[in-house]
């Protein structure tokens, strides 16, 4: 069997991959709300109790 | 005094001498959330942003109503016996302060075991355990720090309503199967024979074949039935060229693979349908957090306490209510059926339902209807009628809302594909005629050639484009428009009819006359202080308006409901209320609301109440009424018509005392005569009116408060620029007429390959994708050059 078989059988499943990974995430709502997650991920570094340095969430700017 | 700031809120608490922990408190609420936050090591809170909070407020009694295990059934996502998950929209939620306290609620209290918040939708999504805590429980938690949940009656199909993500499910199906058929057409793209391509075309063209079957039969389903549901009512759309196309381009390229004559359009095909799902795509701008499609039941609560023939109090809800049911409505609430009061002082805010600025007082025995809300103390009433059958609730049974206003409404897209449609057809059945004399064998290829590269696809994609770029560009001025073809009408209307309340007029200003003689400054400072100990809404604005005066200890003060205000300094005495209850007789007659004084029994004068009319408002009728055919339509009495006609420009048409049926009417009444109207409203009395006119706008002082159900939004503060926003609607549609020439030109490019019978696969595959893109390039520029300069006319009104 020739190489090329091989290689468009790889490249196929790997696309396929990828494609249900989309779907998967966009039925999980992943897609729905796309403000608060990138607020979240910042507050991990506040939950360490003793003076939390203030970081640019204080701005004005993050209200919506 | 230094001034200074609440700790929680941000509010003056210069006055309040509330200090704990080094820190200074507007009111005790405040303190109380602060006590809870660092009792609880919360105190982050304050870390994110300064003084997010907001003053929790009084809810004794009002979420009884969530004892009763039928309504909160009804409210809850999941529910089984430890868990419950419930979803609660929480106004309040404005910053990563909220974020953060929201998601940290199993601190404050050991049952709920994780919170999320969506912030765009300002939710939370709450997950406790019911073992020693309850909905009840979680929403005067919720209340106790601030952050009080809206639970209305609209909420009672809760965890029915399934997101649609069709759309994006194709769209990703298309975008996956161009770029796998794309990958697989290099080849033959770069080779057209040889060993290589002779041995392994027939794998990649099979390959291609199967990659494009979801695309047409999935993705692309939606133009296949618009274009058949096209064809059946007889009108010639955009889907019908688009399918036609479609169509022809899978059956010739997979007839080209089984009889092994040519490698296909595959790659054209799953991109056509990839660009015009993206320009869907485009063209859908969602406010999450603003909502056009609100009723009454938005307003409405969802339980109300009944009271039994043996005095107990229970919650019901309110589908349950019955006629002759004895409710009790408490202090702020909504009342929810036509009644008759029975016990209590009500003062009923009717704002909601006419559009009337001023609170009416009501005695027993007299008639209340659904939707207005009390405002002083608790009040017993006998329900006249059921939910459905009120007042208010009736103007929904009108069959306008029923309606879908894009139905009857042709687009320009849809005005041209007709035209389009059959001058393809036409070029294709000459060219094909004219190859069948000369070489036949050649005939079908051209027939099918010229129905592949006539595809309107650039055609299709101007009007999303254009429109939805300025979806965007007027939601970022402020002005959050449904749909794309909101934006296509607005540009078509030809009359702009206007509430008064609340639409022209500021709602929480007003200035005030006075008219009389002049008070001494004694005078002032008890007059002063006497307002000072009401709380009626009159005197609270007035108390405002006044002069800062010192305040003096009053020796006595009494308030005479429904009457007025009596109080008593050293020697002086003044009453301040309606015109009999100062001793002033000779009244003459005005419509407007004023608040007369007296000093030691002797008439002094009286301030008047005026509406204060929105910044810019007669330069924005001088400037429309060139263009536009202007009228006001007022649900309040005409006690402001001289006001008005001084203002506004002379050939303004103004109606007063118009009922919510009066307005609708009166739009359907024009038009029926060829008119397209454009209504400006803001209250539930506008509602009809909104849904029946060619474009409703709803002016709102705070977007992520309630709007009736409209076609857009308009932010207050923007009011003044509505001129710009149809301006730049008219020149949208200017620039979709070029648009569509740009892609004819494309067209006649491609039909000349194709009635010559030149067409190869790797021509449609460059001429499609390019025509598409630069079409979408185009409009992208234009539509940044027209779109309403932002700061330039903010500062044009700022000098007024």
């Amino acid at each position: 069997m020739s190489v090329i078989y091989i290689l468009l059988t790889i490249s196929i499943v790997v696309a396929i991959g990828f494609f249900v990974a989309f779907i998967v995430a966009v039925k999980r709502g992943q897609f729905d709300d796309s403000y608060t997650p990138s607020v979240r991920m910042l507050f991990e570094d506040e939950l360490v109790k003793d003076k939390p340095e203030k970081t640019i969430l204080t701005k004005e700017d993050q209200q919506f | 005094m230094e001034h200074k700031t609440c700790f929680h809120c941000g509010l003056d608490s210069t006055t309040s001498e509330i200090i704990y922990d080094d820190k200074s408190f507007c009111c005790n609420g405040c303190k109380t959330v602060y006590e809870i936050f660092s009792a609880n090591d919360l105190t982050c809170y304050y870390d994110l942003q300064n003084a997010p909070g907001t003053t929790p407020k009084e809810i004794e009694g009002k979420y009884n109503f969530l004892d009763n295990p039928k309504i909160v059934e009804r409210l809850l996502e999941f529910n089984d016996e430890k868990t419950q998950i419930v979803t609660l929209y929480i106004p309040h939620i404005h910053c990563s302060s909220c974020i953060w306290i929201l998601e940290n609620l199993n601190k404050l209290h050991p049952s709920v075991s994780s919170s999320i918040v969506n912030f765009g939708k300002k939710t939370v999504r709450v997950n406790y355990n019911t073992e020693h805590f309850s909905l009840k429980g979680l929403v005067k938690l919720l209340s106790s720090i601030g952050y009080e949940p809206f639970i209305s009656l609209d909420d009672y199909s809760v965890g029915k309503k399934n997101v649609d993500r069709s759309l994006i499910y194709k769209l990703g199906v298309a975008s996956f199967a161009f770029g796998n058929i794309m990958f697989l057409s290099f080849p033959e793209y770069f080779q057209v024979s040889g060993f290589w391509i002779e041995k392994y075309a027939p794998v990649f063209r099979w390959l291609m074949f199967v990659f494009s079957l979801p695309v047409v039969f999935y993705s692309a389903q939606d133009y296949f039935i618009s274009a058949y549901k096209g064809i059946r009512s007889k009108i010639l759309n955009i889907d019908v060229p688009i399918a036609l196309g479609a169509a022809v381009l899978f059956i010739r390229s997979t007839a080209e693979i089984v009889f092994n004559i040519g490698t296909g359009f595959f790659d054209s095909l799953s991109g056509l349908i990839f660009f015009l799902l993206l320009g869907k795509f485009f063209q859908q701008k969602t406010y999450t957090f603003l909502s056009f499609e609100r009723d009454y039941k938005s307003y409405f609560p969802i339980g109300i306490t009944k009271i039994l023939s043996d005095n107990s109090e229970t919650s019901i809800q309110v589908y349950d209510i019955e006629k002759g049911d004895r409710l009790l409505i408490r202090n702020e609430e909504l009342i929810p059926v036509d009644c008759i009061l029975i016990k209590g002082k009500a003062r009923i805010d009717y704002s909601f339902v006419t559009g009337e600025s001023e609170a009416v007082s009501k005695q027993s025995g007299d008639k209340l209807f659904a939707g207005g809300k009390q405002l002083n103390g608790s009040i017993e009433v006998d329900a006249l009628k059921t939910v459905e059958q009120s007042y208010l609730t009736q103007l929904w049974s009108n069959d306008v809302f029923s309606k879908n206003k894009e139905d009857g409404f042709t687009t320009l897209t849809n005005a041209i594909s007709k035209r389009f449609t059959i001058a393809v057809l036409s070029i294709a059945i000459v060219a094909t005629s004219y190859w069948l004399f000369s070489d036949a064998s050649k005939a079908l290829n051209v027939f099918t050639s010229v129905l592949i590269i006539a595809c309107p696809c650039a055609i299709a994609l101007a009007a999303p484009f254009t429109f939805g770029n300025l979806l965007r560009i007027f939601g970022k001025l402020k002005f959050y428009a449904k749909n794309a073809s909101v934006i296509e009408q607005l540009a078509a209307v030809d009359t702009i009819i206007f509430d008064k309340t609340g639409t022209i007029t500021a709602n929480k200003e007003t200035s005030i006359e006075y008219n009389g003689l002049e008070l001494s400054e004694d005078e002032e400072a008890l007059l002063k202080s006497t307002l000072r100990n009401s709380n009626h809404p009159l005197s609270r604005s007035l108390y405002s308006l006044l002069n800062d005066n010192d305040i003096v200890t009053l020796d006595t003060y009494e308030e005479h409901v429904g009457k007025g205000i009596e109080a008593q300094h050293n020697q002086d005495s003044i009453k301040i209320g309606s015109a009999p209850f100062v001793g002033y007789t000779s009244e003459t007659a005005t419509l407007n609301t004023a608040v007369h004084v007296s000093t030691n029994n002797k008439y002094k004068g009286s301030f008047t109440f005026y509406n204060k009319y929105r910044k810019g408002l007669s330069k924005l009728f001088n400037k429309l009424k060139k263009e536009y055919d202007l009228v006001i339509l007022s649900g309040d009495n005409a006690g402001e018509k001289e006001n008005l006609t001084k203002l506004l420009p002379a050939k303004t048409k103004l109606f007063f005392n118009q009922k919510p049926e009066d307005k609708l009417e009166y739009i359907k009444h024009h038009q029926n005569s060829g008119a397209k109207v454009l209504m400006i409203g803001d209250g539930l009395n506008d509602a009809g009116a909104l849904a029946q006119s060619n474009v409703g706008i709803a002016i709102s002082e705070n977007v992520n408060v309630f709007s009736p159900a409209c076609d857009a939004i308009l932010d207050a503060t923007k009011f003044n620029q509505l001129y710009h926003f149809i301006k730049a609607s008219k020149s949208a549609i200017k620039i979709i007429k070029w648009s569509f020439l740009l892609s004819l030109i494309y067209n006649c490019i491609g039909l000349y390959f194709a009635v010559t019978g030149q067409l190869a696969p790797v021509i449609a595959a460059i001429l499609m994708p390019l025509s598409s893109i630069s079409i979408v390039v185009f409009t992208t520029i234009c539509t940044n050059i027209i779109a309403p300069p932002s700061l330039s006319i903010g500062e044009e009104y700022s000098d007024e």
